[in-house]
């Protein structure tokens, strides 16, 4: 079961994410290089945070155009695991991979806090390790964290469970008060139809290590390896 | 070479910052007049703020040596033993004039700045902190705009850099009026094999600029640092320099993948004085020459002039001393993070700086000259002000009948309120090591793959050092000490930013006299060596004055165990509540006279250092036994605000008992020293007071933690304090956003 962490000049939380796969979950995980076309034999890739190409642009806009995001994009067309996190999240979506796009904070400012999450949709390849309602806790850090899409494309996605995570209190209680960026629908992570690209602000690599007090984000990994273990041995 | 020379009538020397003897000391270094060049070159390295020229002689009485020291002061920044041949190398660094006028820049760029140093050590930067003070934020003046702009400058560089920030301070007092304080300081992680020097050995090697393209950003900037910040010093605007986070973080990737083979011998980043200093300095220290081609230099702008090129502080720029042969190997690997490293000169053995411009020879001085900035001892004398304020009694304020008002008020004052505001704008978790968050006494990393991290504290405290620059200095020691060893750690060493106005004026070289010997003093004591520091003076405006005299106290401790990891909320309701420490009638210098009375006055409390030293091991000892719920320092605002602290902090109330004859608002708002407020279990308590009486140190249990939300302080069996808690975070967590609110 190998794992790749997709490197950008800029990604700075690729690291993070290689220690939450190999401290963490113990399982073999290597960096992938922007400039590469061929991706090699990997079973999971995790585009990471950050700034890549110091957000120039727009957050996620020039990554969009790297050889590697063709790989990805092939990679998930044939079924392949692909969770972006944080400026993953913006790469994906400006890659049309996943629907909506995200906006800067209504706040106006970088929001760096640990944030209490609604589980929606528990039965998915990255959620099956929780219950749907269920609150978990995985920090955020953003600026442009808003996320947006058309009414009738929200309405197919919430019709379709494509809705994973909501911004929540630690009750469990979604409105606009516990919604830190103005997200339409609180919306913290979303997937595709297909159900194998997945993209959130919040950061469950963050969130792993019970070291650092938070371990929720944890789930979200073990649910990827127990979804590509399930698939490997039934093929 | 004669027509360019400079005459004598024309003094160009005092329009570049040197004054008629430093000029005469120079020609005679030369043996001839200085041409433009080699002025510019003199200029830069003799202003205080590269040759430290005021400083320099004070810096003897600081300890820098000890046995977890690896690396004192001389390099881009100390080094100190965590075991297990693992080192942490910090520095901090201000920007305050850059920050006074381009406030978002100015900010951004000390980040980045220091960032640089400790990747120059060959380190992984793990932790950036800022000590920042303002004037208060009236609806008057520019003040909210600064704070707004020097906090996203701060961010926006941390951020994207990828470097979390994860603690520091934010003051106010009007002498900051017209003269912010921006310091900022970086922690780097490496192993004892990876330590890097600024030094350029071998004859023949090569100089390799690497990072950002050079311009005229920045320029002049180590001397616009070096005077008076004046309103017609907006035409330094040009002296400030522009950051590029993206940039500094592949310049990190970069250097740090060269750094992992063997072919650089020297790396020195370039800050005040870019390419002159930084290869000064690594030449200096080999007793080698320089020869550097300006033309080499990959500039973003036509036409720079050689002396230009030579001071320009563009930012994210490095010099790599580099071993003759492996360039290209190094080129290549920048070119993999799509940057250049390039050849603009080498190493010589004649002991000369020598510019030349396309293989002409456009200045030539001895190494050793440039860095023989002259130095000054200057006239001190005590400030007026002190005879006025050292006469204040605590008679002459009343205590106040409605101590609840005053509670709530103290919760809300700037020093004290909650900082989330400010914190929230930075990433403080990116590189997954941060333990303990911002809102703490100390930050707390860990170390990947051990059972052991980091304690990083920034404190200061202006209004002390003012009212009493020596034991006020002493104090900021104290208490940065304080504030590692209730989180766990052991104070290991310290980096200090001297901040100041003229020295040239008597009054400012006291209190920078004053101030550096207290610091020795408290250094010694804790046994906390100064590895390292900055120094900034001339922080004065015509408008304004000067700056109270703020030396900040940056400071690293180990946490051997991460079981040690303490932090200051209550735990659990029924934990019994020490007080550690005596309680005296001391209301001078405190937040509680400045903020309630509007009186900067009085003396700052008595500290005994050996008592300090002492109570400190025991706190340590007591959280290494685990005998230890939560630990607190009481620091602003003393007893009644640490306790209210603790209590917000950990969501419980207290029911507190005192049998103290002293006055009220004294007991509860006074800032007494060396007292700490610890929370222990009904199993240990009893261990924790026995402790404290075979060590001769005061310890009394005051009270119990309650988990109906109330706090309450009795004393003598009078009630003073009866307050319910929501009301307490409320003005805890909301003073800063009202600060920030304008009323208009």
């Amino acid at each position: 079961m190998n794992w790749g962490v997709l490197l950008f000049p800029g990604s700075n939380c690729a690291e993070d994410c290689f220690h939450a796969i190999d401290q963490v979950l113990q399982k073999p995980v290597k960096y992938l290089w922007h400039k590469d076309t061929d991706l090699g034999d990997v079973d999971a890739i995790i585009i990471p945070g950050g700034f890549s190409y110091g957000d120039h642009l727009r957050p996620g806009a020039i990554a969009h155009f790297s050889p590697a995001m063709t790989a990805v994009k092939e990679f998930a067309a044939n079924g392949g695991l692909v969770i972006g996190i944080c400026n993953g999240f913006q790469i994906l979506t400006e890659s049309k991979m996943l629907p909506g796009s995200l906006m800067q904070n209504r706040g106006l400012k970088f929001l760096c806090q640990d944030q209490t999450l609604k589980v929606d949709n528990a039965d998915t390849p990255f959620t099956s390790e929780y219950k749907s309602g269920d609150t978990v806790v995985f920090p955020i850090a953003h600026n442009e964290g808003n996320y947006y899409a058309a009414p009738e494309t929200i309405a197919e996605m919430e019709a379709n469970g494509q809705i994973l995570f909501r911004y929540s209190n630690p009750a469990g209680l979604v409105n606009d008060e516990t919604n830190p960026n103005g997200s339409i629908n609180s919306i913290a992570g979303i997937v595709n139809r297909k159900g194998n690209v997945m993209g959130m602000m919040p950061h469950p690599e963050r969130s792993s290590d019970i070291t650092l007090g938070l371990s929720d984000g944890k789930g979200v990994f073990v649910s990827m390896l127990k979804h590509l273990e399930s698939h490997q041995s039934r093929n | 070479m004669s027509k360019m020379k400079v005459g004598m009538e024309e003094k160009l020397w005092i329009k570049a910052g040197l004054t008629d003897s430093e000029y005469e000391l120079l020609t005679s270094h030369m043996g001839r007049e200085p041409n433009t060049v080699e002025l510019a070159l003199y200029a830069q390295m003799w202003s205080e703020h590269c040759g430290y020229t005021h400083t320099r002689p004070l810096f003897k009485h600081f300890l820098t040596t000890g046995p977890r020291i690896v690396q004192g002061p001389g390099e881009n920044a100390g080094i100190v033993d965590i075991d297990d041949d693992e080192v942490i190398t910090f520095k901090l660094e201000s920007h305050n004039h850059p920050s006074a006028i381009a406030p978002f820049q100015g900010a951004a760029t000390g980040v980045g700045g220091i960032i640089r140093d400790i990747l120059a050590m060959g380190a992984y930067p793990i932790a950036s902190l800022n000590s920042l003070h303002f004037g208060h934020p009236g609806n008057e003046g520019n003040t909210r705009w600064l704070i707004s702009e020097v906090i996203h400058g701060i961010g926006e560089y941390g951020n994207c850099v990828g470097v979390p920030t994860v603690g520091g301070e934010v003051r106010f007092s009007n002498a900051y009026k017209g003269n912010p304080l921006v310091n900022a300081m970086c922690v780097g992680f490496m192993k004892k094999s990876q330590i890097k020097k600024a030094i350029a050995t071998g004859v023949g090697n090569s100089l390799m600029i690497v990072g950002n393209l050079t311009g005229r950003d920045g320029m002049g900037g180590a001397s616009f640092a070096s005077k008076d910040l004046e309103e017609e010093n907006d035409a330094d605007r040009g002296a400030i320099q522009v950051g590029d986070p993206f940039m500094e973080k592949l310049l990190i990737e970069a250097c740090l993948e060269v750094f992992e083979e063997d072919y650089v011998v020297g790396v020195q980043d370039m800050g005040a004085a870019g390419i002159l200093s930084s290869s000064v300095e690594t030449a200096s220290k080999a007793g080698n020459g320089v020869e550097i081609d300006v033309a080499l230099v990959p500039k973003r702008e036509a036409k720079m002039r050689p002396e230009e090129v030579m001071i320009s502080e563009s930012q994210e720029r490095m010099l790599l001393i580099v071993k003759k042969g492996m360039e290209d190997k190094v080129n290549k690997i920048f070119h993999k993070w799509d940057l250049h490293a390039v050849v603009i000169g080498h190493v010589t053995d004649d002991g000369m700086y020598r510019v030349l411009e396309d293989g002409k020879k456009v200045g030539e001085v001895p190494v050793w000259s440039l860095m023989d900035a002259p130095t000054y001892l200057l006239e001190a004398e005590e400030p007026a002000h002190l005879k006025h304020t050292l006469s204040f009694r605590n008679e002459d304020v009343a205590v106040p009948e409605d101590l609840h008002a005053v509670l709530i008020k103290m919760l809300g004052a700037p020093d004290i309120c909650s900082k989330e505001w400010v914190y929230r704008q930075y990433d403080f978790r990116v590189q997954m090591n941060t333990v303990v968050k911002p809102g703490s006494d100390a930050a707390i990393l860990r170390i990947k793959g051990r059972d052991k991290g980091v304690g990083i504290t920034m404190d200061s405290n202006g209004r002390y050092c003012y009212l009493n620059p020596r034991r006020g200095a002493q104090s900021i020691v104290a208490e940065s000490a304080r504030n590692q060893v209730v989180s766990g750690a052991e104070p290991i060493a310290i980096t200090d930013g001297l901040n100041f106005g003229n020295p040239e004026k008597p009054e400012v070289y006291y209190q920078l006299e004053q101030s550096i010997l207290g610091i020795s003093e408290a250094c010694r004591a804790l046994d906390t060596p100064v590895i390292g520091g900055n120094a900034s003076l001339y922080n004065q405006t015509p408008e304004f004055g000067a700056i109270y005299p703020t030396p900040i106290i940056g400071m690293t401790g180990l946490v051997k165990s991460l079981k040690h990891v303490t932090t200051m909320e209550f735990k659990q309701a029924g934990d019994f509540i020490v007080l550690i420490g005596e309680t005296k009638a001391e209301l001078g210098a405190s937040e509680y006279l400045d903020w309630i009375h509007g009186l900067v006055m009085g003396d700052v409390p008595e500290l005994d250092l050996k008592l300090e030293r002492k109570s400190q091991d025991y706190i340590l000892a007591v959280i290494r036994k685990g005998l230890v719920q939560s630990a607190h320092d009481l620091g602003d605002g003393g007893l009644a605000v640490a306790l209210a602290e603790s209590c917000i902090a950990g969501d419980l109330g207290a029911d507190i008992s005192l049998d103290l004859d002293i006055r009220s608002d004294a007991l509860l708002f006074g800032e007494s020293q060396t007292r700490f407020m610890l929370s222990a279990t009904g199993k240990s308590v009893d261990s924790l007071i026995q402790m404290a009486a075979e060590k001769g140190i005061e310890a009394a249990v005051i009270g119990r933690v309650t988990k109906n939300k109330q706090i309450v302080i009795n004393n003598l069996g009078s009630n003073l304090i009866n307050i319910n808690l929501a009301e307490c975070a409320t003005a805890f967590n909301t003073g800063f956003d009202k600060l920030m609110k304008s009323d208009r």
